[in-house]
């Protein structure tokens, strides 16, 4: 036996004096190596170039006059003003009525319900409901909102749908922002005799308000870029408001679904235009949530 | 309590726990509404999906509607078929996993291991740009850009084609893909690739045979996700898909079950109509296994650790 394993090694190092310095080109190991730079070089080209391609192809076409005014079929020319202000209509009114209810939601989730069958009911709804397509969502909304309730084509009816479809952005987000706050903080707060709703509104609403405001923006964004959901329930109507509160039960189109309408007329130079400030507002958005999470991050410190 | 107190601020101070009280029973009222908001919101889109999608499936018949291969709603002797548009639903889905995943799972790998801190995060605030990406973008860049250069290169008529809307989708499903196996690699133990090595096995073989192995589950959640969001994704495939209801073919035009509802949404009326509310409740049935095989994941993933 001691024989044979020392006659062994002898050969193995025989065989390979240096094997322990000198490192073997494996192929498994190139190969996946090579293919990982190589996927990563396709996504950031992908990325760079589709960005790219829209700003440039895009941004001259975007002028004051494109701004500024509504598209006229008698000038032969476009503007999207009419969509601008729709949009912000829609996010407004979206908010209005999501904010509360999402954050309603985790706070009740985190800090008033007993961990059980309906937290996790409700916290599977949710999920699904992150799931839906926005197809789904719009035609849902328009049997709802449109035919039974009757609101027809209108922002309104545009903006309950969205509402629905951002609640479970604004729900995780704003729970995330909540388990941040110390146990210690709502200890403190209830020795010293706060109420429960006292305790939410002086110290676990202030505590998470970066954790609430990067939810809504989140959500700005997913309203920005929304059409399929649009185009069912608040329609594509390109009218300058007459009255700003009468406006909501008009339908209107916002940047994506005009972007949709364009193209699929085939008047590509427009949709890109549009394309260009859609790409801006994402730009922005992004920004803007990093900003607040290293605002908060200096906070915490 | 004894009555030694007098009587006047006792009465005040109930009364104002009285109202403090009121309060805080409005309070929980109005965050347990608030709280089964999303429940409702569920519990209401099944009911109306069900309820508007059945009226034309009982009138076409079950196994034509689903089963039957064409689908000409106004011609004079209408059919309703649309196993094409399920078929190329699947099919697209697949193609687009196939090829979205891989890019993505290579890409997260470089992001986690193999490139140097600085790179790793530019890349991942790219994937994180383009998950913000409006769909309708995706569709007007696939039409104008990738349609034409897949025209060219196969040398068909139209680059509208089932192909040019999976190389869409797979780049849709991209940061879906890439996040998701980014999180389940960085929550593998630092101790099963320090082992890996210390049994002399090469740091690219112990990411891809060890952590790779260990965040499977994760990884799956992601590809499940990804699925989810393909096949629910309308408005970027409709640009680029062609939308002829004929049978998947990677080089012909395909109609999808999402972009079937749109195209013809504007000008239907009758049976047509509700022929698309159910093809919306078949879509709806799709989501909801879908959503019904991530949950059992999350529990089995919740499970094991």
């Amino acid at each position: 036996m001691t024989v044979n394993t020392a006659a062994r090694s002898q050969v193995l190092i025989q065989k390979e004096p240096d094997s322990l310095t000198r490192s073997r080109i494996r192929p498994f190991d190139l190969l996946m190596q090579g293919l990982s730079v190589l996927a990563g070089t396709i996504t950031l080209f992908i990325v760079i170039g589709l960005l790219g391609y829209i700003l440039v192809k895009g941004l001259p076409q975007v002028s004051w006059e494109f701004l500024s005014t509504k598209p006229s079929a008698l000038n032969g020319t476009y503007g999207i003003l009419p969509n601008i202000i729709n949009t912000l209509y829609i996010i407004v009114l979206t908010l209005l009525i999501a904010a509360p209810l999402g954050v309603g939601g985790a706070i009740y989730l985190n800090e008033y319900a007993r961990r059980g069958r309906l937290t996790r009911v409700i916290e599977f709804t949710t999920e699904a409901l992150s799931g839906i397509p926005s197809i789904i969502y719009g035609l849902f909304g328009m049997m709802l909102f449109n035919n039974y309730l009757g609101l027809g084509y209108s922002i309104l009816s545009g903006c309950l749908t969205l509402s629905i479809m951002v609640l479970p952005t604004i729900i995780r987000t704003t729970q995330e922002a909540l388990r941040t706050v110390p146990v210690g903080y709502r200890e403190g707060a209830a020795g010293l005799g706060a109420s429960k709703w006292h305790m939410i509104r002086t110290i676990l609403i202030p505590c998470c308000k970066n954790g609430i405001i990067t939810s809504l923006i989140l959500s700005i964004g997913r309203i920005v870029g929304e059409s399929a959901a649009l185009i069912f329930t608040a329609g594509i109507a390109t009218n300058l408001p007459v009255n700003i509160f009468t406006h909501m039960k008009t339908s209107g189109a916002t940047f994506a679904v005009q972007l949709y309408q364009y193209a699929d007329q085939g008047r590509n130079e427009v949709s890109f235009a549009i394309a260009a400030i859609l790409v801006i507002i994402v730009l922005a958005i992004n920004l803007a949530t990093r900003l607040i999470g290293e605002h908060q991050k200096a906070e915490d410190r | 309590m004894t009555d030694t107190k007098p009587a006047a601020p006792r009465a005040g101070l109930s009364k104002a726990r009285a109202a403090k009280n009121a309060v805080e029973l409005v309070m929980n009222i109005i965050f347990f509404v608030c709280g089964i908001a999303s429940v409702l919101c569920v519990a209401a889109i099944t009911f109306y999906m069900i309820i508007s999608g059945t009226p034309a499936i009982k009138e076409i018949g079950l196994w034509n509607f689903l089963f039957g291969t064409e689908w000409a709603p106004t011609a004079s002797d209408p059919k309703f078929g649309i196993l094409p548009m399920i078929l190329t639903s699947i099919v697209g889905t697949m193609g687009a996993i196939l090829i979205g995943v891989p890019l993505g799972l290579f890409t997260a790998v470089f992001i986690c291991y193999l490139t140097p801190k600085k790179l790793g995060k530019l890349l991942v605030s790219a994937v994180e740009l383009l998950a913000g990406i409006p769909s309708v973008i995706f569709g007007l860049v696939g039409m104008i850009v990738l349609s034409p250069f897949i025209a060219n290169v196969f040398k068909i008529p139209s680059g509208a084609t089932l192909l040019t809307s999976m190389l869409v989708l797979a780049v849709m499903i991209l940061p879906t893909i890439v996040s998701v196996t980014i999180t389940s690699l960085k929550a593998v133990p630092q101790e099963y690739y320090d082992g890996s090595l210390a049994l002399g096995a090469t740091p690219v073989t112990s990411i891809f045979k060890m952590n790779i192995r260990a965040a499977k589950s994760g990884i799956i959640t992601g590809i499940v996700l990804g699925v989810g969001r393909a096949i629910g994704e309308t408005m970027a495939i409709i640009m680029v898909s062609g939308n002829v209801p004929n049978m998947p073919n990677l080089f012909k035009s395909v109609r999808f079950l999402t972009t079937g509802i749109v195209s013809e949404m504007s000008y239907s009326a009758g049976l047509h109509r509700q022929s698309l509310f159910s093809i919306g409740l078949v879509l709806f049935i799709f989501i909801f296994i879908i959503n019904l095989i991530l949950n059992t994941i999350l529990k089995k993933g919740a499970k094991d650790r």
